[in-house]
């Protein structure tokens, strides 16, 4: 029972750095994305491409994986641009599908549907992070999700988080007072795709192996609700959303009812919170962060 | 001097040409008014002056420089600022909020340094930076008096209001010529009297002022020149009293007489 709950805080870390990186495209940028599950695989498979043929060490991995996911990220953002709402929606769903079918198929470099087992486990100067001893493992994950948080928090308070806010708001008065729209559209998909690249490595390192079959468009679906369920624009209810939605998810395991509640039962309840939401609670939990200046500019 | 102008500027949608060759140049130091009948291709002329849009023909050239289809946040940067005749403010944000986001190229930027040294600065120096930004932008907000309503919601101001703080962000640019599209459109008389009061305090600033507005009080006691559209095609150009008196002027408002 205690395992369980830990494998649910496992799995909340990982999707919190994603829903943190969805938050930067969507909360801040406005720009619905679905794609999150495309640089998660891409990180994974990063991080076991290079652990298991090339012997890199995980740490060395992780910011391979983030600059391949920024790759893609840019990739995606450049002719997605001129797209909006559901038109993006479906490009960026298709590029995720596209990197499912492409690791499913390169036999090559990804081993196919057989996936890619025996990655390294974590090593911290010889310490052995191993993952089914779930507490080692998830002081690594949070300090990482913390990290990002405080990165990405003083990201959003400054010059470049307030651009990105105008560019949501209003593009034709953003291009008016200077900002130069395409660039920031831009970075933020690099910035959300990196850090969904990051979130691949620990799911690599944490499962110790990776398959297509894990990086669903599903995912993507759960990255997007975690986002609106905690509240667009606030990078703490992403946190927030991300254990929520997993404690959800994982319910009827939890409560040890998985022979009366189908695993399905969860797509419903998604569903169906996103319903809710929409309805009562359109601005999320927590609703979007207000910044408040004193005399001193930004708290 | 010449400030702004543009050299046969032709604007064709289609087959409907809404600005028709329009050489039309701005002073400085003056305020240029810009007037015409509605559909006349003013704010069309606006518009590809200030890079939202693109000339089919034609040229613009603002300080001796071709500006010609450069993008919008080029021009910005270049020093010419303007607001909407549909108010464009960012709603959900403060009103101090959307007056900062006028200073965003202002700061973080060092010529002699390269962009990741800049980037990197930025980040370091992000409270001094933000500091700098907020004390400017509350700076504009009290020469438009707005300094008590700092933290509303832009969306929540009163329409005047609304339409002062879009040009208090725009100015926030530090631009050297300023586009006003109908700034006076939907104001009371006591609103009008306070936008005029505003714009001559704008032009004792050294900023040039255009501006689009069909409010005649306020575009002949103010403007300096004014320019006549109809149809696309420049019709008149002159002082306020050659304006008033311009035979064609009048007939392209109240119509001919048989």
């Amino acid at each position: 029972m205690l395992n369980f709950f830990l494998l649910i805080l496992i799995y909340t870390g990982i999707y919190a750095l994603m829903a943190l990186g969805q938050n930067v495209i969507t909360g801040y940028g406005g720009m619905l994305s679905l794609t999150q599950a495309g640089f998660f695989a891409i990180g994974s498979y990063a991080t076991a491409i290079l652990a298991t043929r090339y012997g890199w060490s995980f740490w060395a991995t992780v910011p391979a994986a983030a600059l391949f996911s920024a790759l893609f990220g840019l990739l995606i953002g450049l002719p997605t641009l001129r797209l909006k709402g559901d038109y993006l929606a479906i490009a960026t769903l298709g590029f995720g599908e596209i990197v499912r079918n492409v690791l499913n198929n390169w036999d090559s470099l990804t081993n196919g549907p057989m996936g890619i087992q025996k990655i390294p486990m974590i090593t911290i100067f010889g310490f052995v992070v191993n993952p089914y001893k779930k507490y080692a493992f998830l002081v690594v994950l949070f300090i990482t999700v913390f990290i990002a948080y405080l990165l990405f928090q003083r990201l959003a308070r400054s010059r470049m988080g307030r651009a990105l806010t105008a560019v949501r708001e209003d593009e034709i008065a953003a291009q008016s007072m200077g900002i130069n729209i395409t660039k920031y559209k831009v970075y933020a998909f690099i910035l959300g795709a990196s850090v969904a690249g990051v979130a691949g490595s620990f799911q690599a390192a944490f499962t110790l192996s990776v398959s297509p079959g894990t990086y669903t468009f599903m995912v993507s679906v759960m990255v997007l609700c975690m986002v609106v369920l905690g509240g667009m624009g606030n990078f703490k209810a992403s946190i927030l959303g991300a254990f929520i939605i997993q404690l959800i998810s994982y319910l009827p395991q939890l409560t040890g009812l998985t022979a009366i509640i189908p695993p399905q039962f969860k797509q419903i309840l998604f569903g169906l919170i996103l319903v809710i939401m929409m309805i009562w609670r359109p601005q999320g939990l927590l609703g979007r962060e207000r910044i408040t200046y004193a005399k001193g500019g930004a708290r | 001097m010449t400030l702004l102008e543009t050299e046969k500027l032709t604007r064709a949608y289609g087959g409907v040409v809404a600005v028709n060759k329009v050489s039309f140049a701005v002073e400085e130091g003056l305020i240029t008014g810009l007037i015409g009948p509605n559909g006349a291709g003013k704010t069309t002329l606006f518009n590809n002056i200030t890079g939202l849009d693109v000339p089919t023909r034609g040229r613009v050239l603002f300080e001796g420089k071709d500006i010609t289809a450069a993008p919008a946040h080029k021009i910005c940067r270049m020093g010419i600022a303007r607001t909407f005749q549909n108010i464009r403010l960012f709603k959900d944000l403060t009103v101090v909020e959307n007056v900062m986001i006028g200073r965003h190229f202002k700061t973080g930027k060092s010529e002699s340094r390269g962009r990741f040294f800049n980037a990197i600065n930025s980040y370091i120096r992000l409270r001094e930076e933000e500091e700098q930004i907020y004390g400017r932008a509350c700076e504009w907000l009290d020469f438009f008096d707005m300094g008590g309503m700092k933290d509303e919601l832009a969306k929540n101001l009163p329409y005047g209001k609304q339409r002062e703080l879009e040009i208090a962000r725009a100015l926030a640019t530090d631009p050297k010529l300023l586009f006003l599209d109908e700034p006076a459109a939907g104001m009371n008389p006591q609103e009008t009297d306070h936008l005029m009061a505003i714009i001559r305090k704008i032009r004792d600033l050294d900023i040039t002022v255009v501006l689009i507005e069909h409010d005649m009080k306020l575009v002949m006691s103010i403007c300096d020149t004014i320019t006549v559209l109809n149809y696309g095609q420049k019709l008149a150009e002159g002082t306020p009293l050659e304006i008033r008196r311009n035979q064609s002027v009048i007939e392209a408002y109240l119509g001919k007489e048989e």
